[in-house]
């Protein structure tokens, strides 16, 4: 049976894509080096057009329009600049209300895309621009230590890590936000007070990597600026083993924190990476397994959820769960030497 | 691919679920057509692999096992036809759920009219609505343009003007459509679905024919009080097929082996639920239920008159714990109480929800999905499944325990016997006819005094209270006369409040069941009392 992957890895090698979801525009090249805080590519998703009434504003026949036009289609205006005209004896004439770019003009209408912000992608992780996807973005390759996450609030940022958390199963509070926490990565258990983001938000700093969350803030972690990636799941959970010991000794080093939404389609997860210069060879992890005994498994679900342990076999029958469920059942050991058995389908391998 | 042939031979369905792929064989045994077995492997239209056939062929490659038939061949396709050492099959149907919902934006005249229609034709598939563009919507011209722009839609439906009605108003949307397509990049251009007024076909043709790829279909909305949505939703099956082709690497090899056939799942298992509608009393419905891992779809159908529903959606991992199991089945009813919400919308005026928003008589209710053919008991499914429906007069509530109704619904169309011998056969299992009396009375009064006369001639008689759960022990596929007398004017389903009569009745595995606990379904506010009474019921359903 096919199984999902999640990576928790000290070294790999990680090629990610940074795409645009439309055409636009690819402001870096191959074989850069770069930031994560790096703009890849650029474009207009949200474009705001302004339809001008040519004859109307002139006072003219709607026929008689095109006649006094001072502009073509594809010109770029700056706000205030003639359009169209002067006509008459007060010389009407019809200014850009707002920089932009004529898209249409005729039968005595102009249709100007207003000029804006565009919309851009940042890399997410530092690293060398392996190759370019012409009008879309890039491939980024980088080596490093690398932790996936199950959630993340969309956002991107680049710090030096704080390690707050002293145990997995600790519980972030008030009384720990402090002023020296402002422009750091910051790395704690649980986060259950809305009032303990909106502290950390006013800080401000530079990313929250917890190992769960109280569902309820969702919204509110949804509109923080700086990103929020949640190692384990929601509801009071510690942070798993791997995780836990690989990223409390990273303590002071730099680690980007990319929050980005889970796609299954395209097997993007919210994650950080501690980047690092390495010589030798890395290889980049396996995302394709087959379920066998051996390998290191999390748990996705209650009860031990969040846990890791090791595959040590798989019933080829479907059996009966203590609740009445049939499913295809796995024997786990966790790391306390502890034997359980649970579904198949409620494991993840770590790779 | 052989051409399908209608005298015998075996099929095989593959239905690609977002989670599950599962290979479905069927073959003539003692002349009439058999549910032989299934296989099942994860479906491989996410990451990494992000190629279907890969878990088609592992699932088909579980069936060979189970049925020690050689199905696939050295080219790694399926042998077709099949040959007399029981190699290969004759015939191959396809059905997909899997894969995100298509993303569209409605554009029609009048909020509830045509857009109304459009957004219910949205909800025949995997698809949901982004944007709404209407007449009325006090939006200029350039704001629709943007609107189109930045929502970037996989799909335009144009609905509006009724026939021989609004021919203007439809156009200057079209030409809003126009401009934003001729805006775009040709690659990523939306497709139009055009199913308003049939006068603006050539028109419309003009417009947008040159620029995206056009589909068009009868009017969605042809009369103020008149919707058809049968041609409309057989073109959004077409597009969804489409678009499958061109987002999931492996579909245009699973569409070619089932002929070019590929059917949404839940187009399949609406086409199912309409032909028992019309086999079944014309006076009743025919509803379906199945709870997907990406989807629940609703199908509901009078007199051949289909309504359909996909709402999305369902976690994927399996509960351990009583408590886990509780909460998964809570969601369940949830997602089945939404839905049915949502789908009773589309249900014919004359028919759908009355005043206090209880559900129309249906008989049978099928129901499917794995959360439900894989809950712990029979009694856990039913409970799920009359918590959420609440079904009301008396019917028969089926389980698809093998999920066969969609593969069924895709081969219909080429082996019209398949399906009926299928359904015929034990395949399906009756859980129980529930008999729904509704009363005002207060808990604990008699609302209904119930004479039941076995096969074997022996009798019993008894009353039931207002708000109680109980069970008839009457074997699976035995027959039972049923007299039923309304207390306290309570209503049956028998022409009215107060009004009873003699019925037949077959048990099911859970026998006969009267659901007096009152519709709506009001439950406790007190977590304890509640919790007690869900035991209660469990129990009184088998545990």
């Amino acid at each position: 049976m096919l199984a999902p992957v999640v990576h928790i890895l000290p070294i790999t090698r990680i090629r990610r894509h940074r795409l645009l979801p439309v055409a636009g525009r690819v402001l870096i090249r191959k074989g850069q080096n770069i930031n994560p805080n790096d703009v890849v590519a650029e474009a207009n998703l949200h474009p705001h057009h302004v339809l001008l009434d040519v004859a109307h504003s002139l006072g003219v026949p709607k026929g008689d329009a095109d006649r006094y036009l001072e502009r073509d289609a594809g010109d770029t205006v700056s706000e205030g600049d003639v359009l169209a005209g002067p006509v008459g004896w007060n010389k009407r004439v019809l200014r850009a209300p707002c920089s932009g770019r004529i898209v249409l003009s005729g039968d005595g209408k102009m249709l100007l895309e207003e000029e804006k912000p565009p919309f851009q992608i940042l890399a997410g992780l530092p690293g060398v621009v392996a190759f370019l996807i012409p009008g879309r973005g890039a491939v980024i390759e980088s080596v490093g230590s690398l932790v996936q996450g199950v959630w993340g609030n969309g956002a991107v940022g680049f710090g030096v890590l704080h390690v707050l958390i002293k145990k997995p199963d600790d519980i972030l509070t008030m009384d720990q936000i402090e002023v020296d926490l402002r422009g750091k990565v910051i790395l704690t258990g649980y986060c259950g007070e809305e009032q303990v983001l909106r502290s950390l938000s006013e800080l401000p700093i530079q990313g929250l990597v917890l190992s769960s969350m109280d569902s309820a803030l969702i919204p509110l972690a949804k509109e923080q600026p700086f990103p929020i990636v949640v190692i384990d799941g929601f509801g009071v959970l510690p942070m798993n083993s791997l995780a836990y010991n690989l990223l409390r000794t990273s303590s002071e080093r730099e680690i980007t924190v990319n929050a980005e939404k889970r796609d299954v389609y395209t097997n993007q997860r919210p994650e950080v990476l501690i980047s690092m210069p390495v010589d030798q060879v890395v290889q980049e992890p396996r995302d394709t397994i087959v379920f066998s005994p051996g390998q290191r498994v999390r748990i996705v679900r209650a009860p031990h959820q969040a846990k890791i342990g090791t595959l040590i076999a798989i019933k080829t029958d479907l059996d009966v769960l203590p609740n009445g469920v049939k499913a295809k059942i796995a024997e786990v050991e966790l790391e306390n030497s502890k034997k359980i058995k649970l579904p198949l389908a409620n494991l993840e391998v770590l790779e | 691919m052989t051409t399908p042939s209608e005298q015998g031979g075996s099929l095989l369905a593959i239905d690609v679920g977002e989670i599950n792929t599962r290979a479905v064989l069927f073959d003539v045994v003692e002349g009439r057509y058999r549910f032989l077995a299934f296989g099942t492997a994860r479906t491989t239209a996410q990451a990494p692999q992000n190629h279907i056939m890969e878990g088609v062929l592992r699932a088909i490659s579980r069936l060979e096992e189970i049925t020690g038939r050689a199905l696939i061949g050295e080219d790694n396709r399926v042998i077709t036809p099949g040959s007399l050492d029981g190699s290969g099959v004759d015939v191959f149907i396809t059905t997909m759920s899997a894969g995100p919902p298509l993303k569209v934006l409605v554009v029609g005249l009048l909020e509830d009219v045509s857009l109304a229609s459009a957004k219910q034709l949205v909800s025949t598939t995997y698809a949901q609505v982004i944007e709404t563009i209407g007449l009325n919507d006090g939006k200029k011209p350039e704001e629709r343009l943007d609107i189109i722009l930045s929502c970037r839609p996989d799909l335009i439906i144009i609905a509006g003007g009724t026939e021989n009605g609004a021919t203007n108003s439809v156009i200057r949307l079209v030409e809003s459509v126009r401009l934003a397509c001729s805006l775009m990049p040709k690659e990523q251009r939306p497709e139009v679905l055009y199913t308003g007024n049939q006068a603006l076909l050539e028109e419309v043709e003009n417009k947008l024919g040159s620029l995206t790829k056009l589909y068009k279909s009868p009017n969605v909305r042809p009369g103020l009080d008149v919707e058809q949505f049968s041609p409309a939703q057989a073109r959004m099956a077409e597009i969804f097929r489409s678009f499958r082709i061109s987002q999931i690497p492996g579909t245009s090899d699973l569409d070619e082996w089932s002929g070019n056939r590929l059917l949404p799942t839940s187009t399949a298992f609406g086409r199912i639920i309409q032909f028992l509608s019309k086999v079944y009393d014309p006076t009743k419905g025919v509803l379906g239920v199945d709870v997907g891992a990406s989807a629940t779809t609703i199908a509901s159908a009078f007199d051949g008159e289909l309504t359909l529903g996909v709402f999305p959606e369902y976690p994927a991992s399996l509960p351990v714990t009583e408590e886990d199991l509780a909460i998964e089945l809570a969601l369940t009813r949830q997602a089945i109480r939404c839905s049915i919400s949502c789908a009773s919308d589309g249900f014919p005026k004359k028919i759908g929800l009355s005043a206090d928003g209880l559900l129309p008589w249906f008989e049978p209710i099928v129901a499917t999905g794995s959360v439900l053919t894989q809950a712990p008991s029979y009694g856990h499914s039913l409970l799920t499944l009359l918590d959420a429906l609440q079904p009301t007069s008396i019917t028969t509530v089926v389980l698809d325990q093998s999920n066969l109704t969609a593969p069924l619904g895709a081969a219909a169309s080429i082996k019209p016997f398949i399906s009926v011998q299928v359904l015929e056969s034990s395949a399906y299992l009756s859980l129980a006819t529930v008999i729904t009396p509704i009363s005002n009375a207060r808990p604990g009064s008699p609302i209904l005094r119930l004479r039941v006369t076995y096969e074997s001639g022996d009798e019993t008689s008894f009353d039931i209270k207002q708000g109680t759960l109980e069970a008839l022990p009457i074997p699976m596929g035995e027959a039972a006369r049923l007299r039923l007398q309304p207390l306290n004017r309570s209503d049956v389903g028998m022409g009215g409040p107060g009004r009873g009569g003699s019925v037949r009745v077959v048990g099911g595995i859970l026998g006969v069941v009267i659901d007096a606990r009152g519709r709506p379904l009001l439950l406790p506010g007190d977590t304890g009392r509640r919790q007690a009474l869900y035991k209660k019921w469990l129990w009184t359903l088998g545990g």
